[in-house]
């Protein structure tokens, strides 16, 4: 069987592109599963999160799924197309990846660079 | 595309103690530092207490409370050493036992929920354990549980800094001594430099290096490579935990694929081959281990599933069978618990159709050489939890992981502070240098797709350096581990930042790869068959290898020596 995966993909401050990758897979895998396909067959550069890839423990895969807040890893990979998106209230770092961690967890850009 | 930003050096930040990797041990380690008084930066790859081996554990954790049944940490330790076969450090064994209850008791008071009747903690009877020892959090709640709670205790410390998104690319080393770290703050893209008087690796193991494995992502051996290039030395490298029916399929998420186990045993669930033949009584019969019963030992559990499918006689997918159905639904209903809903949402109904097993890497035995104090032979640098190599030996019991990562961290962050005390800081840029011009080489080329290199790798490491070993296999293994390492180039590569994938695949296979060929030296220099290495060369224990190997990096070659196993009453 055959999947679509509709990606949007840019990083922040810039017009999102879309981009559409074929994977085949078997029923019960997963669009995490899709996703690790595509970095491996097609496009490395595809940035999403993940950690713990099957047990829905690290909640690092939350994205957009067919318009809904979702895990990549619980959401199962289905004929025809699916499309995917970052979280639309997280500040977008690239493609799928959002800042998820809480605000006290993540290094913020000094006032004055170097 | 645009060209590649040169990484700029964005933030420099300063603290007693860095704590790398934030799973149990981490966090445990980072407490126990602030609470000795020191300052602490907890840094994590992901998110906090959300990544490594502790979230996914859903199992037990062994240790000797005596609310059960009558116990003392000794019988807990004649077990683990007993399991360890004459490899354990003795010394790390001992504190892993002797100081589990009070980190366990700490746990309960942090309120971590673990499962109690009649008024007492319940403590179940895992194999290789003497008595009921074993306390967990219901259903298959345990290692969530864990982290939850100890993610709450850090909030309570203002002198912990957690920093998520921080991969760690090396130790950085001034005169002999571990100064701090330098790091990719990967959803910048930018470089961050870390001062610390003391360095505690906390990474988890090595079993993204296998294809089929119970780790997270980020389970790659990071730290063992960081520990090598830093000049401290890794031990027992060649012993890999598998674990016999690991989930194969159909494709399960929200569950640890080692979850079946206890089903299993619980309520007899059948191994059947592909022709659905039962064959565990085929191999028991030959096994000279086996009191006759129809249930496997571990290991032979894992050969005789191994010798189905390389017969040309394994599931679909390319393992066993894993068939309930002779079990009456409403049995399966009472064992399995709410569990049965998750397995629903999966589409896997136990009454009409077996799961397919197959073994899977699930711990590593192996890695940083410690001291009793947690300190590795380089001056300000620590490691703990399953980082940490000696403590189980060649096997690792039921249930020490969770133990060690607590108990381990706790002392490897008392340690530290301890080390950090009335010292000054000895950060120096030009240590750093080496790796700031690694990163400032990171260039956009054409080669390999690297996150296929990755998956390449688990297949030699699971194909040739698996649970069961040959001499001429290994050697391919080493010659295709190197070619892999001429092909990943001297200089990273880089995609886009921020947040680039390709980068992050680079430098751990920078990891990867040195820590894969360390496992594979070591496991075709012991020439026996021990614990969770097993030659099939070499059958049977050889008295003379009752050693433990060290390794260590000399330029750009590993080097093994043989030692007597540290800390034994019987030494």
């Amino acid at each position: 069987m055959k999947a679509s995966l509709v990606i949007q993909r840019g990083v922040a401050g810039a017009v999102p592109a879309i981009q559409t990758f074929v994977v085949e897979f078997e029923p019960g895998q997963s669009v995490l599963d899709g996703l690790r396909l595509v970095r491996r067959q097609d496009d490395p550069s595809l940035a999403f999160r993940y950690a713990c890839i099957n047990a829905n423990a690290c909640k690092e895969c939350m994205m957009l799924i067919d318009g809904q807040i979702e895990y990549a890893c619980k959401i199962k990979l289905k004929e025809g197309e699916t499309r995917l998106a970052p979280l639309p209230k997280k500040a977008l770092v690239r493609d799928l990846v959002t800042e998820i961690a809480p605000p006290e967890e993540r290094l913020v850009r000094p006032a004055a660079k170097r | 595309m645009n060209p590649v930003k040169p990484l700029d050096l964005w933030m420099h930040i300063e603290a007693d103690v860095l704590v790398i990797g934030a799973g149990g041990a981490g966090m445990y380690a980072a407490i126990e530092a602030a609470r000795s008084g020191a300052t602490v930066i907890l840094a994590d790859r992901s998110l906090i207490g959300r990544g490594g081996a502790t979230v996914m554990a859903q199992m037990t954790v062994a240790v000797a409370l005596g609310e059960q049944t009558e116990d003392h940490w000794e019988n807990h330790l004649s077990d683990t050493l007993a399991a360890g076969r004459s490899l354990c450090d003795e010394n790390l064994a001992t504190i892993l036992c002797e100081e589990g209850p009070a980190r366990i008791r700490e746990m309960d008071d942090w309120k971590v929920g673990w499962a109690r009747e009649n008024g007492h903690i319940k403590q179940a009877h895992a194999p290789g354990h003497d008595r009921p020892r074993c306390v967990y959090v219901d259903f298959l709640a345990t290692g969530p549980a864990v982290s939850r709670t100890l993610r709450t205790q850090l909030h309570h410390f203002s002198a912990i800094r957690r920093i998520g998104d921080l991969m760690i690319v090396d130790i950085v080393v001034r005169d002999g001594q571990a100064c701090g770290a330098l790091a990719l703050h990967v959803s910048s893209g930018e470089i961050v430099t870390l001062a610390a008087k003391s360095v505690v690796i906390a990474t988890g193991g090595l079993t993204r290096l296998y294809r089929r494995n119970s780790a997270s992502f980020n389970m790659s051996g990071d730290g063992y490579a960081l520990a090598l290039r830093a000049g401290a030395e890794l031990i027992d490298m060649e012993f890999v935990q598998f674990f016999p029916i690991g989930h194969l399929a159909p494709r399960l998420v929200g569950m640890d694929p080692i979850m079946w186990d206890p089903f299993r045993y619980k309520l007899g669930g059948k191994l059947l081959n592909g022709q659905m033949q039962e064959f565990e009584e085929t191999y028991a019969a030959q096994d000279a281990r086996s009191d006759g019963a129809y249930v496997l030992t571990r290991d032979r559990a894992t050969y005789a599933i191994t010798k189905e499918v390389e017969a040309g006689r394994g599931s679909p997918a390319g393992g066993a069978y894993l068939s309930f159905m002779h079990i009456p639904p409403e049995e399966i209903r009472a064992a399995f618990g709410p569990v049965v809903d998750r397995l629903a949402e999966n589409g896997i109904d136990l009454r009409h159709r077996p799961i397919e097993v197959a073994p899977i890497a699930h711990y590593h035995m192996g890695g940083v050489r410690v001291t009793p104090d947690f300190a590795t032979n380089v001056p300000g640098l620590f490691a703990c939890g399953e980082a940490v190599g000696g403590a189980n030996g060649a096997n690792r019991l039921s249930g020490n992981a969770i133990t060690e990562a607590l108990v381990f961290g706790a002392r490897a962050g008392r340690s530290a502070a301890m080390h950090a005390r009335d010292r000054t800081s000895q950060w120096s840029e030009d240590a750093a240098k080496p790796v700031r011009d690694l990163l400032a080489g990171a260039e956009r080329r054409e080669g390999p797709n690297l996150a296929d290199a990755v998956a390449r790798l688990q297949g030699v490491m699971a194909d040739k350096v698996g649970a069961f070993r040959q001499a001429a296999p290994l050697q391919e293994a080493l010659v295709e581990i190197d070619r892999m390492r001429l092909d990943l180039g001297e200089a990273p590569r880089a995609g886009c930042a921020p947040f680039d994938p390709e980068l992050m695949d680079w430098l751990d296979l920078r990891n990867m790869l040195l820590v894969a060929r360390s496992v594979t030296e070591a496991a075709i220099s012991r020439t026996e068959s021990r614990g969770a290495h097993q030659r099939e060369d070499f059958p049977g224990m050889d008295e003379k290898w009752a050693v433990n190997q060290i390794v260590s990096l000399e330029g750009d070659r590993l080097a093994l020596r043989q030692l007597a196993p540290g800390g034994g009453r019987r030494a």
